[in-house]
């Protein structure tokens, strides 16, 4: 590997900018690709592939020479709307998960430092706190608050996002009145299909934990098995 | 996923390449049934054999940091395998039972 070519790797890693490290395994040739290039259709494929997936694509003989695309991804994020009951074990157990959690909520006796010790509080309101964070492809956003007033500001952001996932906590019938609001809002029933309702795998969730275990299990399903 | 602790193994191999050392990078391009290292794993590999980073749970590591010293002298990039179905299984095997293959360079 050339060291010009490492080097590009870690500053990518280090911006947070997605990469794809083509390698000829028979030549060791290397090429470095962002999302959407490639020379050929199936090496766009290989390469969008590796890095939905985030994981190795590796070609076999019968096309060419093998070929090793490996991807260097962003790190995965996780917001959550709401620094209620919830959001204390889903903090902690997306962080074990290897998330990075930042938690946003504007009223301060929710989002104490106390509640959640080394969780990231962003106390603004949600649609500007979204904002500032950059949503990208490697962003889970799950809103808890149950209240349109911070919900629905944060799900206008998410929704015009790459974030893989975006769900509410919330009753079936919460969730069909605030699908209205958002309709009402300008959003297509398209674009509100990404929103998953209410939020979590069905378990039989009951404590906070449980529900916690649930909505991660869902992230993780969405991430791993598109 | 694997980001952060591949990154670290990457950042040493540039370090140590940066203080004058030789350096090869070993990465994981396939594995075969149950092998303890993903694709996309590495070991990075200093010219005084001090390593970081891993390709398997311990097994084929000695192995692997010998090519790599090898592919220092020649510059030439190689693909190596190991598993039960090598010969070799009887001394490096995976004890898993996995196979995996190994692409190993020199850091230019």
């Amino acid at each position: 590997m050339k060291g010009e070519v490492l080097a590009e790797v870690l500053d990518a890693i280090a911006a947070k900018r997605p990469i794809v490290l083509a390698t000829n395994l028979e030549s060791g040739e290397q090429r470095l690709l962002g999302p959407g290039d490639g020379e050929t259709d199936e090496e766009r494929v290989h390469v969008s592939t590796a890095l939905r997936l985030d994981r190795p694509v590796t070609t076999e003989a019968d096309a060419g020479p093998r070929r090793f695309y490996q991807p260097f991804n962003p790190p995965l994020r996780m917001v959550l709307v709401g620094a209620v009951h919830i959001a204390q074990p889903l903090s902690v157990m997306a962080t074990l998960a290897g998330y990075e959690v930042t938690i946003v909520d504007p009223r301060t006796a929710f989002a104490a430092a106390e509640r959640f010790p080394g969780v990231t509080l962003n106390l603004s309101w949600p649609d500007e706190a979204l904002e500032s964070l950059d949503l990208d492809a490697r962003c889970a956003v799950v809103t808890l608050t149950h209240d349109p007033k911070l919900d629905d500001p944060a799900l206008g952001v998410a929704l015009e996002s790459d974030a893989f996932f975006i769900g509410c906590l919330g009753s079936k019938k919460t969730h069909a009145t605030r699908l209205k609001r958002l309709r009402k809002a300008g959003f297509a029933d398209a674009e509100l299909e990404r929103i998953r309702g209410p939020v979590g795998l069905p378990i039989g969730s009951r404590s906070p934990s449980e529900i916690a275990v649930s909505v991660l299990a869902q992230v993780i399903e969405s991430l791993r098995k598109p | 996923m694997a980001d952060q602790s591949e990154a670290e193994v990457l950042t040493a191999a540039r370090e140590w390449k940066a203080a004058g050392h030789r350096v090869a990078l070993a990465t994981v391009v396939k594995t075969w049934g149950s092998s303890p290292r993903p694709a996309g794993s590495h070991l990075a590999v200093r010219d005084d054999s001090f390593f970081l980073g891993s390709v398997s749970g311990g097994c084929v590591e000695g192995r692997v940091v010998e090519e790599a010293l090898g592919v220092m002298q020649t510059g030439e990039p190689k693909l190596v395998e190991f598993g039960v179905s090598n010969d070799e299984a009887w001394e490096v095997g995976l004890a898993c039972g996995g196979r995996v293959e190994i692409f190993v360079e020199a850091l230019e």
